[in-house]
């Protein structure tokens, strides 16, 4: 008799799995699909096998083995691209697990320890808070309990990065689903995130405490970096006579990466990071931009990707109500939507990302506001699939609905970003999901509070 | 003056819209401190700079013409003592020697302060990092182009710096405050913890930076033979060291008491550099004829001391002390605050040892820009200067006197009658906006309960407006 209670959560955990087994192949059926990289085909047949796009056409003819999907009504994107954040990696904190059906059943999000308090740092000879060797490869895992909850806003991928320290390690592009940590990784490394820890106003306790010290550092980890590199070609081709240079651990996480992160939200730091990330004459990507608005030209001309955040400045909740709001910040809370339309317009090229903006309902607003603010749906679509896709390099593989590329799809009922539209069908790699209404809505009653981790001051320490 | 924070974006906008134009400024007394005083005289600036002075001044047809009858014109006012638009921090206090940091990488050309300071006619500031470490972080010179970006703020051809510190805070070992509301461990200690210390951080630096120097000499050299060396590590602390060693960059050395003076002062001797100016100085008067004999200026204030220990034994005759012992005196702020009305400050030495309009003047216009090595371009109206004036409506050193217009190469980047014309209107602009946003807010995320309070806290943040 015991054993029969024993076999049962076994019994059920068997029937979600065999639900949330891929089938041979998946037709969806004349619906709107939204190629992104070539014509809108208002209706027309995608048909998914073993992970990927096998097809897409009015004409694309349904196998026999496939099931198929009645597409009337619907529309059909790429999935959506979270071009920074740290999805994927279990954050600690309470389990916000919720089993529901078309997912593995989750266990408590493994807690990651609090990291031990670093021995003061004299200088950049330390190697103050790098962590450039650390591979988010390495760290996601699909156990993250807000995989469910972004997948219900049509993202399946995200450029997931470490979020530590001031050089916080190798970043990996994921799929927001899997059944291990390495079946969700899709492109490593991708990039190196950059953040500048400005801890006690420079009168920290270890350095770098102020942005200048964080300045320095990142500078002379570049500066180490070149002569690490011109030593061992040195050494290589002159071994006689010359010490060896010493392995390092850092740089080789800094060599690896094909690009770097650097922050700037506000005008006078998009300035200065548009000259340093030159400095550095590595390539680079700039991601904040809430002030972009008062910077476009120069982001023109700089032709840099930048990424945005979705996390857009508001009066702060628990604002004094004897301040007097600076004419700056009230701008950049009306602005600050509007960057991405206006980045289109002059054609630089963005993506966006969550900033700790973690429930769909959320997501889905900040996306709204930005479309509301001027940015054309078709161009909020790119941004959140070709552009995310090719500023990490894997254009030829993701971010739109073509033939032979990875079966990662959003599919709604009505148009993304609408108020009333929903998300009916989420595929990562081939995988159907179906977000429970739920998880689109508003909490009800008001109070969010409590309810969304991402309210609760950055509940993931902020990826910004 | 807090009054002026609004406006300041719509004067940014104007500033940015004038272009290098001719001005010809007519009818002030003109105080040019290096050339003595022009009655009813005209100032003509083309091109960004100074290109006639005289009472009898022909202008091109096309030139701005400013009537400044019963006003008064100066050179624009430099700060040799600034902490001004340093953005994250003005310290890195956690090392002992910072100089791999430098505030050219972090000046914020929004930061307000920039527009009040022109406001009182402060027209260049010698930004500098702060006093928490005994050789600090690598400095820089602006100007004030509210408006413009940090690029286009610095000083073309100003020689950077770095600063020094001697005395209480570089010996305070990084500032480890415990006190009764601290957790955890207290923070490890940072050396030195005494006066000796700081003379040897200073001397320890100095010869890592000879090492430092030594070491790629050597390396060149080797390439030089035909070798092929691995290159040595280029170090972003020790290359500022090596630039004051060659004397491309100035030491601008925190400081208060005679002794350490003395001590700094042997120490550069000994390894063999400058020291560009003294800061504070408060017992400058005590080794006035030393400073003079190393050729080091000093920059102090008017009349501030006893803040701390070191800085009790001070009078306010030390500028004047110090200038009547041949010593290149600047008066600085060190302050947000003061730096708006450094030309008071400089009316005190009058008061306290004497001296005379001109040398007072020239405490916060030609000795500073001295000091900072600019004095060929700014810090007098003279024919070839920058157009860098500030005009008056009173006597600068009247303590009623307000600046009416300030102009950095000739551009108009502060006029009084502009800032106040301009203010309801934006005022309004303001209203509107914030208008717009409480709407938007309510609509949006908040409802039921939560629109009643915010209804109730608007009318509250118009009241204090």
């Amino acid at each position: 008799m015991r054993s029969v209670y024993l076999m049962l959560p076994a019994l059920l955990w068997a029937s979600v799995a065999l639900r949330a087994e891929v089938p041979s192949a998946i037709a969806i059926k004349d619906a709107h699909v939204v190629t992104v990289s070539g014509e809108d085909l208002p209706k027309a047949t995608v048909i998914l096998r073993d992970g990927l796009i096998q097809d897409v056409g009015a004409n694309a003819s349904i196998p026999p083995d496939a099931w198929v999907i009645d597409g009337a009504g619907l529309t059909v994107y790429p999935g959506f691209i979270n071009a920074l954040s740290t999805w994927g990696i279990p954050q600690p904190g309470p389990n916000r697990a919720v089993a529901t059906a078309g997912n593995v059943p989750q266990q408590a999000a493994p807690a990651t320890p609090a990291p031990n308090p670093a021995p003061r740092s004299h200088g950049p000879e330390d190697r103050p808070q790098t962590y450039s060797f650390e591979r988010a490869a390495d760290m996601v895992e699909p156990s993250d309990s807000r995989l469910e909850a972004v997948r219900a806003a049509g993202f399946t991928t995200s450029a997931t990065f470490p979020n530590r320290g001031i050089v916080e390690g190798l970043g990996a592009l994921i799929d927001l689903a899997g059944e291990r940590g390495r079946d969700m990784v899709i492109a490593q490394p991708i990039g190196q995130q950059i953040e500048f820890r400005v801890g006690g106003g420079g009168m920290g306790r270890s350095f770098p405490s102020s942005l200048m010290g964080n300045i320095a550092y990142v500078r002379q980890l570049y500066l180490d970096l070149g002569q690490y590199k011109q030593a061992k070609e040195t050494y290589v081709a002159h071994p006689n006579g010359n010490r060896r240079p010493e392995y390092d651990h850092d740089l080789e996480g800094l060599a690896e990466s094909p690009r770097l992160l650097l922050p700037a939200d506000e005008c006078q730091q998009v300035d200065r990071i548009l000259n340093f990330g030159r400095e550095l004459k590595v390539p680079f990507v700039v991601y904040g931009l809430h002030e972009g608005y008062r910077r476009i030209d120069e982001l023109k001309q700089a032709n840099v990707p930048v990424l945005i955040s979705l996390k857009w400045p508001e009066r702060p909740k628990d604002a004094d109500p004897n301040d007097i709001p600076n004419y700056r910040d009230l701008l950049m809370q009306e602005q600050a939507p509007a960057v991405p339309g206006m980045l289109a317009k002059a054609g630089v090229k963005f993506a966006f990302y969550s900033d700790g903006v973690d429930s769909a309902p959320d997501l889905k607003k900040a996306l709204k506001k930005t479309v509301d603010a001027g940015l054309s749906r078709a161009d909020a679509i790119r941004a959140l699939t070709v552009n995310a896709a090719e500023i990490y390099g894997v254009g030829d593989r993701l971010g739109s609905i073509e033939k032979g590329k990875i079966a990662n799809l959003v599919v709604t009922k009505g148009e993304a970003f609408d108020d009333k539209s929903t998300v009916e069908y989420v595929f990562v790699d081939g995988k159907e999901f179906q977000p429970s209404k739920e998880q689109q809505q508003p909490p009800q009653g008001g109070e969010r509070r409590g309810t969304n981790p991402a309210d609760e001051g950055d509940a993931n320490g902020g990826v910004n | 003056m807090r009054r002026l924070i609004p406006i300041a974006c719509a004067i940014a906008m104007l500033a940015g819209l004038s272009g290098a134009e001719t001005i010809l400024i007519r009818n002030a007394t003109v105080l040019t401190v290096t050339k003595g005083t022009v009655q009813n005289g005209s100032v003509l600036v083309e091109n960004g700079k100074i290109a006639a002075i005289g009472k009898n001044v022909s202008a091109p047809a096309d030139a701005t013409i400013v009537d400044a009858t019963g006003k008064y014109l100066m050179p624009g006012i430099i700060d040799c003592h600034s902490h001004t638009a340093i953005e994250g921090g003005v310290n890195e206090g956690t090392v002992s020697d910072s100089s791999m940091v430098n505030i050219k990488d972090v000046i914020d050309p929004e930061d307000i302060n920039i527009y009040r300071g022109l406001a009182g006619g402060l027209t260049v500031s010698n930004v500098l990092h702060g006093s928490a470490n005994a050789v600090g972080g690598q400095t820089i010179v602006i100007k004030l182009r509210w408006g413009k970006t940090a690029r286009e703020m610095l000083f073309e051809g100003a020689t950077p710096g770095i600063k020094f510190a001697l005395g209480e805070n570089p010996k305070r070992q990084g500032y480890p405050s415990q006190n009764f509301f601290s957790q955890g461990p207290a923070p490890e200690r940072r050396f030195p913890g005494t006066r000796m210390g700081v003379e040897e951080v200073i001397r320890e630096s100095f010869t890592d930076a000879k090492n430092y120097q030594a070491e790629w000499k050597q390396y060149h050299d080797a390439v030089a033979r035909g070798e092929h060396p691995i290159p040595p590590r280029k170090d972003l602390r020790l290359e500022p060291l090596v630039e004051v060693l060659e004397g491309k960059r100035y030491v601008h050395a925190h400081c208060y008491r005679s002794d350490e003076i003395l001590m700094l002062l042997r120490v550069a001797d000994e390894m063999g550099f400058k020291i560009r100016t003294l800061q504070h100085v408060l017992e400058g008067y005590k080794v006035a004829r030393e400073i003079a004999e190393h050729g080091t200026g000093a920059s102090t204030f008017s009349d501030w001391w006893a803040y701390k220990i070191e800085a009790y034994d001070a009078t306010p005759y030390n500028a004047a002390i110090m200038t009547r012992k041949g010593v290149v005196v600047s008066l600085n702020s060190d302050s947000d605050e003061l730096q708006r009305h450094l030309n008071l400050e400089a009316a005190k030495v009058m008061r306290y040892g004497g001296l005379s309009e001109t040398e007072a003047l020239a405490m916060v216009t030609i000795n500073p820009a001295k000091q900072l090595g600019i004095d060929n371009q700014v810090g007098s109206i003279e024919v070839g200067k920058s157009g860098d004036m500030v005009l008056f409506d009173k006597h600068p050193l009247d303590y009623y006197s307000k600046v009416q217009k300030v102009w950095i190469d000739g551009h108009d980047y502060f006029d009084r009658d502009k800032d106040l014309e301009t203010r309801p209107e934006f005022q309004k602009k303001k209203k509107a906006l914030e208008d717009k946003l409480k709407v938007a807010e309510d609509t949006g995320t908040r409802q039921g309960k939560r629109n009643a309070s915010n209804a109730a806290s608007t009318p509250m943040i118009e009241e204090n407006q």
